[in-house]
Formats: C-alpha cells, sequence, structure tokens
C-alpha cells in the first residue's frame, strides 16, 4: 500500500514537473528566437554585408617602384612589365597536387614552392608564389587555371636598371621582403611578397620609393575561380628621386677602375654632393632583383672580389701619407711646428732600439712642412707625431671625421677607426705605446679610413675647414602631387682652424701635383691639388714591387680638390695593389677632375622631358 | 467493455497531426539539403535521394516502434544496451574514421554511427530502471541510474563524440528531474557537480582532440581568427544573419552555395536553411518543433504508466537538447560541438534513430488495457 501510494504520488508529481519542463522548453525557445531575431533582423544587413564580401577576395596591387635618375635627369632605374603567379589557399583543394601541378608546369623548385604555401600569412589572400616569369610560363598557367582553382596570374611591374653595372652600389638592388624584415614596424603595411629595397639607395630611400599598394576585389565561385574584377583602391606609385650623381662621370670613374679593385669617389666640397662613387668589381642589379638560384648567390656571395662590398663606403684601409694633411693641419694649429721650422731627414727614425725608415732610404735633408709634404718626408712625421702624441692626432683626426661615418644615405656605411689611447683600451684593452704613435703618424697601424671618408677630407681642406655630409639624393619628386622637393645640403661643422693654415696645407698640395710625388695628375687645364698615399699591406717586402704577389703589394691612394683656387671637385681614389699612389692612383684623379670641369663647362645633357630636371641640374651650381 | 477495447485499439493512437508535423520538418530537411549539394558529388547517389532512402527506413522504424509494446521494448533495455556498448567499443578498435572522430561501423556501402542509436537505447534503460519499483534515497535514484549512463557516456566521449555525450548527461537530467529529485537533493548534486568540475573539467579538456578545443576557444572570439578555428562558428553566424527577414530564396545562399559555409548539409543545414528562408523560415521551423515537442508531451503527461511517461519525458528530453544546441551551436551561442538537427540534418543513423524515438513515443499514447499484456 505505502509503495502504491508513494508511486502514484510520484506519478502525480510528475504532471507538476512536466508543466515546469513546458515553461522551461518555452524559454529557451523564446531565448533562440530572440538570438536569431538579433543575428537576421538586427545585425542582418551587417551579416548581409559580410557575406556580399565572403564571395570576393581582396587582392593586393603591387605599386611602381620611382624612378631613380641621376642630377641631369638621365634615368638610373626604372620598372618594366612581369608576370606574377599568385596561389589563395583558401581556394585551393589539394596543396600537394596543386605543387605538383606547378612544377610539372613550370619546372619550379617543389620545396620552394612548399615552403612559400605554409609560410604565415592568411590563407584568404593570395600568396606570391613566383615572380619575373616569362610570358610563355604565364600563358601555360592561364591555359591550365580551370584546373588550378586559387592560381592567379597578375601583371606587375619589375625593377630594372637600364644601365646595368653602373653605379650599382649606389643604387643597389630590390628584392621579396624577407620574413625577419616582415616582422620589423616600419615594414608593417607589407606582406609577404612585397617588394622593398635591399641595397643602396633602393633601401636607405625605400620608405619614399616604395609607394603604395593599391587593392582589387576579385569576385569568385566556389571553386575559387575568378568571376568578376574591380579595383578598390589604385595603388600609389612611389617617389621618384634624383642622385647627385652624374651618371657620366660615375661610368667614366667605373672605367678606370676597370678590372682593378678599388673605389674613387668625387663630391662637390661645397655642398656635400657626391658627383660619383665608383667601387669595382661591380654586379648587375638586375640580376640580383630577380629571384637567385642558390649556386647564383654563393658564387657572388664566395667571389674573392666581393663585389656586393661597397669599397667607397665599406671599404676601410690605411690611408698612407694621405694622412699627412690631417696631420700637418694638427702640427701648425697645435703650433707643435712653424711653418718654417725644420726637420732633418737622414732617411730614418731612430726610436728606443728600432729605427724608423723613411720611403726614400737617403734622405731628405732638411725639410720643413711643406716640403714634407711636397715629397712626403716620412721622418718629418715621425717627428711631429711623436711631439703631439696620439691623442692629439686623433683629436684632428676626428675633426676630419676619420673613425666615425660620413652618414651618407647608404646602408652599411663604415667607420674605419682612428685610434686613441682610450680607443686602444676599450678595444684592445692594452695600453697605448709610444712606438705606434709613430706609425700612426704616416696613416699606418691602427689608422683605417674609408676612400669616401677621405673625399670629405679633401674637400674639407678645399672648402677651408667647412664640411658637408656626403649626400647622394638631391631630390625628391613626389608622385601625387608632382612637387619637386631638394634636399638641402647638410653643413656638418666647421674646423677651428686659421685659415692661414690652410692656405699653407692648400699650397703644399699644389706643389705635390706640380713638383712632387703626384706630378702624374699634373693637368695642363686646371691647377690640382693632391696627396699620394701608399698603405702598406704586407709588413715585410723585400725586392721590387714587380716581384711581389699582387695580393701582397700595397694599395695605392691619391686624393685631391680643384681648382686649386676655387674649388669645385674633391676625389679620393683608391686602388688596391696598384703599389705607390703617385704611379697609379694620381693620373685616374686627374682624368675625373678634367672630365668634371668640361662636363660643367657646358650645358648640361639632359635625357629626360621633365621640365624641373633642367633647373636642377644647374641649381647645385648656382647655390 | 467491448467498446473501450476497441475504442483504444488499433489506429486511434495514430495521431494525424503528429505524423504531419513530422513529415513537414522532414520536407523541410530534404529540400535545405537538396539546395545545398545539388551538383555536388555525394557517392553512388545524390544525398537528397540518400536521405529519402533514411526516410523511408525511418518510417518503417517508426511504424514497427509505434506498432509494439512498449512494455516488451522495456524488458529488453539492458541487453540492448549491452550490446550497443560492445558495438562502441567495436567502434573505438575497428571503427570507421572520419573528420578526426571514430564513430561508424561500416555495412557494406552503409555505416552506422552506434552513438546515435545509444541515446534511445539510454532513454530505454533508464525508464525501465525508475518504473521497475519505487527509487527512494539518493544512492538509488542519483548513483545508479549515473553509473549505468557511464560506461556509455565514456566510450562515446572516447571517439571522441561530444554531441552525443552531452545528450546522455541531459537524458539522465531530464530522467532524474521527472522522478522528483527532493530539493535538498537537487541542491547537493548541484554542490557536488560544482566541487567536482575542477577534475571533470580537467578529465573532459584533456580527453578533446586540439580541434574541438580550438573550436572552443573559437567561440569565445570567433573573429579572432576567422580563416581558422572561427571559420564554422563565423560563417555560419554570417550565414543566418544574412538570410535578414525574408532570406535569399531557395538556391539563393551564397554563403552556402558557394561553399564558405563547410558541412552544409549536416551539422550546419539549420544555417542554410535560415540563409534561403530569413527569419520568417526560421520561425516557421521553430514553430513545428515546438508544436512536435508540445504534443510529445501531452503524450507524456496522458500516459497510463510512469514507464510510458518516463519514456516519452527522454525522449522529448533527447530531442529537445538536440534541436536546441544546434540552433544555438550555428547561431553562435554555444560552441560547435557536433550535433545533428532533429529531422533536418543529412544523416542515416540519426535520422532512423529519431524517427524511432517518435514511434515509440506514439507508441505511449496507445491506450491498452493491463489486461492485454
Amino acid at each position: 500500500m505505502v509503495t502504491v501510494h508513494s508511486s502514484e504520488s510520484e506519478f502525480g508529481d510528475l504532471h507538476r514537473r512536466l508543466f515546469i519542463l513546458r515553461v522551461g522548453l518555452l524559454l529557451v525557445v523564446v531565448l533562440l528566437g530572440l538570438r536569431l531575431w538579433h543575428l537576421q533582423i538586427r545585425e542582418g544587413p551587417y551579416y548581409r554585408d559580410l557575406s556580399e564580401n565572403n564571395r570576393t577576395r581582396l587582392v593586393l596591387l603591387e605599386p611602381a617602384r620611382g624612378l631613380i635618375y641621376d642630377r641631369h635627369g638621365v634615368l638610373l632605374a626604372n620598372n618594366v612589365p612581369s608576370f606574377s603567379l599568385y596561389v589563395t589557399l583558401e581556394d585551393v583543394k589539394d596543396r600537394e597536387a596543386l605543387i605538383q601541378q606547378l612544377t610539372d608546369l613550370l619546372g619550379l623548385d617543389p620545396t620552394i614552392v612548399r615552403k612559400k604555401m605554409t609560410a604565415k600569412g592568411s590563407n584568404l589572400l593570395p600568396r606570391k608564389i613566383k615572380d619575373h616569369m616569362t610570358l610563355r610560363d604565364a600563358t601555360l598557367v592561364e591555359s591550365h587555371r580551370l584546373d588550378m582553382p586559387g592560381v592567379m596570374i597578375q601583371v606587375e611591374s619589375q625593377r630594372n636598371y637600364p644601365g646595368g653595372v653602373t653605379a650599382a652600389h649606389l643604387l643597389g638592388y630590390v628584392g621579396e621582403i624577407s620574413a625577419d624584415q616582415l616582422e620589423k614596424p616600419e615594414f608593417i603595411d607589407l606582406h609577404q611578397g612585397s617588394i622593398v629595397g635591399q641595397y643602396g639607395v633602393e633601401k636607405s630611400y625605400d620608405r619614399h620609393v616604395r609607394g603604395m599598394a593599391g587593392q582589387k576585389s576579385v569576385e569568385v565561385d566556389a571553386l575559387g575561380h575568378e568571376k568578376k574584377a574591380s579595383v578598390v583602391e589604385r595603388p600609389q606609385a612611389g617617389n621618384d628621386l634624383y642622385l647627385t650623381i652624374d651618371v657620366r662621370l660615375q661610368k667614366l670613374a667605373e672605367d678606370l677602375l676597370g678590372q682593378e679593385q678599388g673605389a674613387i669617389v668625387a663630391l662637390d666640397p661645397n655642398s656635400g654632393d657626391i658627383l660619383a662613387m665608383a667601387s669595382r668589381p661591380g654586379f648587375d642589379p638586375n640580376m640580383l632583383s630577380r629571384e637567385l638560384t642558390a649556386k647564383q648567390w654563393v658564387e657572388i656571395v664566395q667571389d674573392e672580389g666581393r663585389p656586393l662590398n661597397n669599397r667607397a663606403s665599406q671599404g676601410q684601409y690605411p690611408p698612407g701619407s694621405t694622412f699627412k694633411i690631417p696631420m700637418a693641419v694638427a702640427a701648425l694649429e697645435t703650433k707643435t711646428m712653424l711653418p718654417s721650422s725644420t726637420v732633418y731627414c737622414n732617411g730614418g727614425y731612430q726610436f728606443g732600439k728600432r729605427l724608423y725608415h723613411d720611403w726614400k732610404a737617403s734622405g731628405h735633408g732638411y725639410v720643413n712642412l711643406h716640403n714634407a709634404l711636397v715629397h712626403s718626408c716620412d721622418v718629418y712625421f715621425y717627428t711631429i707625431g711623436q711631439r703631439m702624441g696620439i691623442d692629439v692626432i686623433a683629436e684632428f683626426g676626428k675633426d676630419f671625421g676619420l673613425g666615425k661615418v660620413t652618414g651618407v644615405e647608404l646602408p652599411s656605411e663604415r667607420s674605419g677607426i682612428m685610434p686613441s689611447t682610450a680607443w686602444k683600451q676599450k678595444a684592445k684593452n692594452e695600453q697605448w705605446l709610444p712606438g705606434e704613435t709613430i706609425s700612426a703618424a704616416i696613416g699606418q697601424g691602427y689608422v683605417t679610413v674609408t676612400p669616401l671618408q677621405m673625399a670629405s677630407l679633401v674637400g674639407t681642406v678645399a672648402n677651408d675647414g667647412i664640411n658637408y655630409r656626403p649626400r647622394l639624393v638631391l631630390a625628391v619628386m613626389d608622385r601625387t602631387s608632382g612637387n619637386l622637393q631638394e634636399l638641402p645640403a647638410v653643413p656638418r661643422g666647421k674646423m677651428n682652424a686659421k685659415p692661414e693654415t690652410f692656405r699653407i696645407i692648400k699650397d703644399a698640395l699644389a706643389d705635390v701635383v706640380t713638383k712632387g710625388t703626384a706630378t702624374k695628375a699634373k693637368s695642363s687645364m686646371v691647377t690640382i691639388g693632391g696627396k699620394t698615399g701608399t698603405a702598406q699591406v704586407a709588413a715585410l717586402r723585400t725586392g721590387p714591387e714587380e716581384s711581389i704577389p699582387k695580393k701582397f703589394r700595397d694599395h695605392a691612394w691619391f686624393v685631391a680638390f680643384a681648382p686649386v683656387e676655387s674649388p669645385k671637385i674633391a676625389v679620393a681614389v683608391l686602388a688596391e695593389h696598384m703599389g705607390h699612389g703617385g704611379a697609379t692612383a694620381a693620373p685616374l684623379a686627374k682624368e675625373i677632375i678634367e672630365t668634371y670641369l668640361k662636363l660643367t663647362s657646358q650645358a648640361p645633357v639632359v635625357t629626360s622631358d621633365l621640365p624641373s630636371v633642367n633647373g636642377l641640374g644647374r641649381s647645385s651650381k648656382d647655390s | 467493455m467491448i467498446d473501450r477495447l476497441t475504442e483504444h485499439r488499433g489506429l486511434d493512437s495514430f495521431d494525424i497531426r503528429y505524423v504531419a508535423l513530422i513529415l513537414a520538418i522532414l520536407g523541410i530537411g530534404v529540400m535545405s539539403i537538396y539546395s545545398v549539394t545539388r551538383g555536388q558529388q555525394g557517392g553512388a547517389a545524390p544525398y537528397y535521394l540518400k536521405q529519402l532512402i533514411w526516410i523511408g527506413l525511418g518510417a518503417a522504424a517508426f511504424i514497427i516502434m509505434w506498432a509494439s509494446d512498449y512494455h516488451q521494448l522495456a524488458r529488453f533495455a539492458y541487453p540492448a544496451y549491452v550490446f550497443i556498448l560492445l558495438m562502441l567499443v567495436f567502434v573505438l578498435f575497428d571503427g570507421r574514421t572520419s573528420k578526426g572522430a571514430q564513430r561508424w561501423i561500416a555495412l557494406g556501402p552503409f555505416s552506422f554511427q552506434p552513438s546515435e542509436f545509444a541515446k534511445l537505447i539510454l532513454v530505454l534503460v533508464l525508464a525501465h530502471y525508475y518504473s521497475k519499483a519505487p527509487r527512494v534515497g539518493w544512492l538509488q535514484r542519483v548513483i545508479i541510474p549515473g553509473l549505468l549512463v557511464l560506461p556509455g557516456l565514456l566510450l562515446i566521449l572516447k571517439q571522441p563524440d561530444l554531441g552525443s555525450g552531452l545528450s546522455f548527461v541531459a537524458v539522465y537530467a531530464a530522467m532524474l528531474l521527472m522522478v522528483g529529485i527532493r530539493s535538498q537533493a537537487l541542491g547537493f548534486i548541484l554542490l557536488f557537480s560544482i566541487m567536482l568540475f575542477p577534475f571533470a573539467w580537467e578529465g573532459v579538456w584533456g580527453s578533446l582532440h586540439d580541434y574541438q578545443r580550438q573550436r572552443i576557444m573559437a567561440f569565445v572570439d570567433p573573429e579572432y581568427d576567422p580563416g581558422g578555428k572561427g571559420y564554422h562558428a563565423l560563417q555560419s553566424k554570417i550565414a543566418i544573419g544574412s538570410g535578414e527577414l525574408l532570406g535569399k530564396g531557395l538556391y539563393g545562399g551564397t554563403q552556402s552555395q558557394l561553399k564558405f559555409l563547410p558541412e552544409g548539409h549536416t551539422d550546419f543545414v539549420f544555417a542554410v536553411f535560415a540563409e534561403e528562408w530569413g527569419f520568417l523560415g526560421v520561425v516557421v521551423l521553430l514553430t513545428l518543433f515546438v508544436a512536435l515537442i508540445w504534443l510529445s508531451l501531452e503524450i507524456a503527461s496522458k500516459a497510463k504508466d510512469q514507464l510510458g511517461a518516463l519514456l516519452a519525458v527522454g525522449i522529448v528530453a533527447m530531442l529537445c537538447f538536440c534541436i536546441v544546441v544546434n540552433i544555438g551551436m550555428t547561431a553562435g551561442m554555444f560552441p560547435i560541438v557536433g550535433i545533428p538537427l532533429p529531422l533536418v540534418s543529412y544523416g542515416g543513423s540519426a535520422t532512423i534513430m529519431t524517427m524511432a524515438a517518435l514511434g515509440l513515443l506514439l507508441n505511449v499514447k496507445r491506450k491498452r488495457l493491463s489486461l492485454f499484456y
């Protein structure tokens, strides 16, 4: 009875509980209904928009890179059309099958294709798999496109350097952005496949030249085939650059170096404009701006001539006797020597147990500062060096910009070394030895400089101590507004030295060319002041130059400016393993100077039809 | 006596409204499946045709369940449960794997999913257990039936099939509620569950596949990784939302037609329907479901005995759970757990099982005299 009762009461309870269940059910259904009302009615238009966009893929339209001209408007870098292959992974059903298809069709390396497909990035955005395709390959892909959903051919512009190797180190080259670069904040707007400058001005002015990508909206069907496309946002071409170089002078400088390794820098001491900056051996930026094979890359990197190295701004060499110029300035300014004071040179300088030789074994006899420079007397400079001490020398060296980068707009500029006691303590944790000052006094030992620094140094002397930062970009032309913005010359400062000092030095440097070590630079056309130098490569040398293997032969230096009365050009020539500067480097500088003065005396040759360029060519002369 | 006999025998229990509702919902399902899969290779036959075959088989199951005697069926509950448990074990070792889960047993060209049938059998088991003798005390009411549920639940979670596992829990909870658990006991169970939650969570979370965890994470913020793990959830919401009031029309659903929405014919068929028929269509479908549930609860309340009532409640709980969770997950209210929408989603096992369950429900309505047992 009890059990029946309990069972019945439970059963009766069921109806009550069913009622609760019904109420609960209605509640849940109302909640679902509200949610659906919210999605479909309140947010319906929003989702409608999204669903429209779902059918479309946004494709980036790569901008055309800005053009690069020389100072007279001669085209140095432009763009030519090329085909690129893109894949939208979202539309790819079987990746491996597609990789197989693409590699069969185009002979691509499957591992590279796979790497590009698996790289980080959105599956909804097309990824660049291959660029610089031939028309034949592009057509081949187009004809198979129906079998390869998600695959797309885009016409893009490809960087082209009409001059080939000319000015390659300055222009640099472009390449696909690397994974590391993508992480950097300055590349925040970019994406896999973007082309950025990787070297030279292309790299340092990338921000200006790059432009802004546009967008194209492509409607796709279920199989990822393009149905309709419309441009959402036009790409913005990058700004054009006008470099300070005169491509004729640049070409001459490169031709003068020929097959030798070395560098020539010519600049305008009145503005810091780099008129030519050659480094040999060179490379073809057209080749580097395309996708290289691993083998090609290894060949370039392992080339003993290190063609990718810009010797003008990255090569660090002992300045040799060209260092006597700042030494002379230091001696006069510190009153270590009067212009009339003499030192007796008997061919050697005894310090402690060691005898330091002069290059002329028989000695120069009594020499004053003028003659010491003209005949490059080592003993004279040993003596003043010893008297001043390394820290005073370093102070003047640094005033001339040695031991620090010039700030030219090129990536990876090197600073060279202007040693001092503090420098040695820091770099080597050793004390400075007095004998080391003697080596430094003639530009050997720890002292190293770049050709660019030496051109700047001689330009500073020519300009009576006023120094401009070497610059490579004269003006930027804004593509959207058409405005041509000239970049101002950047003064780096004025040396705290008497005009008299520079007059004495310049007189001496002029005599170096007329009757000293650099008579090979003597010109019938213009007065040239200069200084030769020989940078020792191997410490011990015996016998005549010709008997030494070339790689142990000394580097030849010559730094010069002209005309002596009102300098318009400063030049530094560094020829690796070419022996004495006077014999090999000096004639090259003369040729550069003569050619430049001839070129500027005639009306500038303009190859561009841009009207502003005419003014541009003259403006730097006028200012 | 004779009057009563004739009155309560035969077709009198066959409720035409009930059958009409079922057919209407099935029709919506076939239509949506056809819309989303037309022009698509579905194996030997198109999906909608195969679904019609499943419905035919389901109709047979419906009639058999309706015509048989649920008391007899209840007697086979335990053996059937043991059988289905063995099947679930078999699935783990030799099942067909699809989309990372091992849920199917291959039968020639067809495959069937034991976990679907396990749900219905569980309803039978629990109804049978509670109706047999008075169950007093929390041991008899909660623990023992809980232990009955456990092996099936664990085997299903192992597959893994989170959706079916959760329906197991739902059926158990609904039954507990129906047999009248006292409020203190309910409170105790709640407290116990809360205390146990961290351990259970770790157990469940740890046993989940990576993709399941990511789906749950994506549920929290689907827009975070729209191309990745939140893709289903986001695309489904876009499909439903873009339907707006009147929908895009049959075959007009760009989301589903252009295949942005995956599994449009199975778990996400509701989104396909909502995109093509809009809010109005959704209201119609929900009304049909509510009406079906309402009639089912009617049957439960008019059941002659506790077994019948419990069977009805269990089946209703199972259906409600599937409907609410499926629509909820497509509408972005719940994480995506993989539960088909009853009578609408494509699928043999689920369709046949659901129709069998509804047949059983109608069976409960047959007011037979105890004399005939």
